[in-house]
């Protein structure tokens, strides 16, 4: 029942995903029933998702966020839901085009790896399993959303830079609001993602008695939170804003998904359960 | 039922023939009642605007349809018809719908795809609906020429990019900046065109605005007129600091603003982006300082060309546009064809009908010992077998193919139904 409803989430997001590239190629001129009907595809895949996530919980008896299957299915989880309180609150039109990829990649991974719902290891029994992880999860959602506002920011002054306006010029938002909302999403995700460093380090004081021990997840998160944290220096000091910022919101992305894939895969460290 | 149009427009008239020819105000209303008291035509409606005259009409027979309605405008305009001939078109049939549904969706107009013709054209059929002087074909018609309007506006991009350099500048500013009204514009210099791009940043929501002039009292006079401040010449590189949008034209034969410069106002700016439009030629803001981060200058080429490129644009979208166009014509004709049979088929009904009411009166006469239930039901069999019998014939007339005109005569002449009852 849980497989059945991962692949019909994975389909509907994969549905909504191929409408966004043939709107960005401009397959439809724009037509406004396309960003309807991205919207219903992802809603469709985010209810389902929301219910195998939900199933996974009754069946394990532990929030699942304990394999990279479950970890990667819940950061698209969370992705999505960022998206429609994004739509709700700004319509920024072409966001879904940006971001819809982004989930799918993260959904298709998820699907490729090892589902099995196994027995929660003792190390893992702790109320700060769900604190934990709920927390960096939210924060990386947050950042692959500044990262879909980055590209879309990057996009659109490229068109305004190069004074050709191009097919997508006007269908994107100005900049302006683009670099605000970029900036809006990493106050909120580094505050998270500090959050979680911190309930990190405490649950490895309580689990192996030391708060850091500069295993290769530690490292890269704190080179992620120090990436995040010259965004928000430099954009207060020194008026990084713009194109800087987008480039750094990007970059910044791609060492959480280093931290998240890169770490587990290649380097193996304490955190390889996740 | 023949459609027409006769007219002319800005691209087969002078603009002096286009202002003899217009029908304003309580002409429009003559012109009108002139045309319903003509016997040839029976239904008309007058489109005038600055850049054309139209007559759509529904007339009798073509040929005198269309000398009639020449004749009413040379002799209500006193204008000799040879000289009126030369700048009119005739379209009639298909060309009509056609010419028409682009009016209306503004693919024949100077600036295609621009809005305000829909809404003149809403006018122009209100006002002959108020008026009466239109029936139930030019009714559909219209409905449908404004409901292809909508379409093409919905599914072409036609009017989506700016066709002016102010427009396009406007266009620009907003999506450099979502909200003009919170920005602050400093207009630098004063030539027309910067006074008119001016203009419709002012009317696109921008409050704070500030004047520079060489002349001081040239700058106080602006400044007044904007709604805005004056700035001393020599004080404007500091008050860019405090301006999102810079327009210069000041006619100086050297660059006013320098990359050093520029490069220091970001700074003082907190890199806070500014946009920025030399309209002047010889340019007077260095070109160089669109290499710096969040600035965005064009010059009045850049802003050229941008508008040609949304013009090729509009045109591209425009091809889209006459195929929806010719596709509702399609739809439009064959509605038109089916309203030629509907006289054979109303006429073809009535008779059997007839028929069928004469039998079942004679029949009960005969019988008067029927009860309610037994006439109940032979009169239902009887519509049974008319409608049955009916049918068929009705479903052919009613089709839509070549030979409808064919059908609709052998029927006439099998059924004995004469006449063009309408």
């Amino acid at each position: 029942m849980n497989v059945l409803l991962f692949e019909l989430a994975l389909t509907s997001y994969f549905t909504a995903t191929i409408i966004c590239v043939a709107e960005l190629l401009g397959l439809f001129k724009g037509s406004k029933i396309i960003s309807k009907a991205i919207l219903i595809f992802a809603a469709i895949g985010f209810l389902l998702h929301t219910v195998n996530i939900i199933g996974r919980y009754v069946e394990g008896g532990h929030i699942p966020i304990t394999n990279l299957h479950e970890a990667s299915s819940f950061f698209s989880w969370c992705i999505v839901l960022l998206f429609f309180i994004l739509e709700y609150r700004y319509k920024l039109g072409l966001l879904g085009s940006f971001i819809m990829p982004i989930v799918f990649i993260l959904m298709l991974s998820s699907s490729m790896l090892p589902r099995k719902i196994e027995p929660l290891s003792p190390l893992l029994k702790s109320y700060w399993l769900g604190i934990h992880t709920v927390l960096a999860f939210l924060g990386n959602a947050a950042f692959a959303m500044a990262f879909g506002i980055g590209v879309m920011y990057l996009v659109q002054e490229r068109y305004v830079k190069s004074k050709h306006p191009g097919s997508l010029f006007q269908r994107l938002p100005s900049l302006q609001i683009l670099d605000e909302i970029n900036y809006k999403l990493i106050t909120l995700g580094f505050p998270l993602l500090t959050l979680a460093i911190i309930t990190g380090a405490l649950w490895a004081e309580s689990a192996w008695g030391s708060y850091w021990r500069w295993d290769p997840k530690e490292t890269w998160s704190l080179i992620t939170w120090l990436i995040y944290a010259l965004v928000l220096h430099a954009r207060l000091t020194a008026g990084w804003r713009g194109k800087k910022a987008a480039i750094l919101s990007i970059v910044g992305f791609i060492t959480v998904l280093f931290t998240f894939f890169g770490v587990n895969l290649l380097l193996k460290g304490l955190h390889a359960f996740v | 039922m023949n459609i027409l149009v006769i007219g002319l427009n800005h691209k087969t008239a002078d603009v002096e023939v286009r202002e003899k020819l217009a029908f304003e105000g309580p002409k429009l209303a003559e012109a009108t009642s002139a045309l319903k008291s003509f016997p040839e035509v029976q239904e008309s409606l007058i489109i005038s605007t600055c850049n054309r005259v139209e007559i759509c009409a529904n007339v009798r027979e073509l040929e005198s349809g269309v000398e009639r309605v020449k004749t009413f405008l040379s002799n209500f305009h006193d204008i000799p018809r040879d000289a009126l001939d030369k700048g009119l078109y005739v379209y009639s049939g298909r060309e009509a719908l056609c010419h028409i549904f682009k009016v209306a969706s503004s693919l024949d107009s100077m600036v295609v795809g621009e809005p305000q013709i829909l809404g003149q054209f809403k006018e122009a059929f209100d006002f002959a609906l108020k008026n009466r002087s239109t029936g139930v074909l030019l009714n559909r018609l219209m409905k449908k020429a404004i409901s292809v309007a909508k379409r093409v506006r919905t599914e072409t991009r036609i009017a989506e990019n700016a066709v002016s350099i102010s427009f396009a500048a406007v266009e620009l500013a907003k999506k450099i900046f979502e909200d003009l009204s919170e920005k602050t514009f400093m207009l630098l210099g004063a030539g027309e065109m910067a006074e008119l791009a001016a203009r419709h940043l002012i009317n696109s929501g921008v409050k704070n605005v500030l004047v520079a002039n060489r002349t001081y009292e040239r700058a106080v006079g602006l400044a007044k007129e904007f709604g805005g401040s004056p700035v001393h010449f020599d004080e404007f590189p500091a008050m860019m600091a405090h301006t999102d949008i810079l327009i210069c034209s000041t006619g100086a034969r050297h660059y006013v603003l320098a990359k050093e410069q520029m490069h220091k106002v970001m700074k003082d700016r907190k890199n806070r982006p500014i946009f920025i439009i030399d309209i002047s030629v010889p340019r007077n803001i260095d070109p160089g300082i669109n290499d710096l981060d969040n600035v965005y200058l064009y010059d009045i080429d850049d802003l050229q060309g941008v508008v040609t490129a949304n013009i090729l644009e509009r045109n591209k979208e425009a091809e889209k546009a006459e195929s929806i166009v010719e596709s509702e014509v399609e739809t439009f004709l064959k509605w038109q064809a089916s309203l030629d049979a509907l006289p054979a088929v109303v006429a073809l009904r009535e008779m059997a009908e007839a028929i069928k009411n004469e039998e079942l009166e004679r029949l009960i006469n005969k019988l008067p010992e029927l009860g309610e239930k037994e006439r109940k039901a032979i009169e239902y069999m009887a519509s049974s077998i008319v409608n049955k019998l009916i049918h068929p014939p009705t479903a052919a007339l009613k089709e839509d193919s070549e030979d409808r005109e064919t059908l609709i005569a052998i029927i006439r002449k099998l059924y004995g139904i004469n006449g063009e009852e309408e």
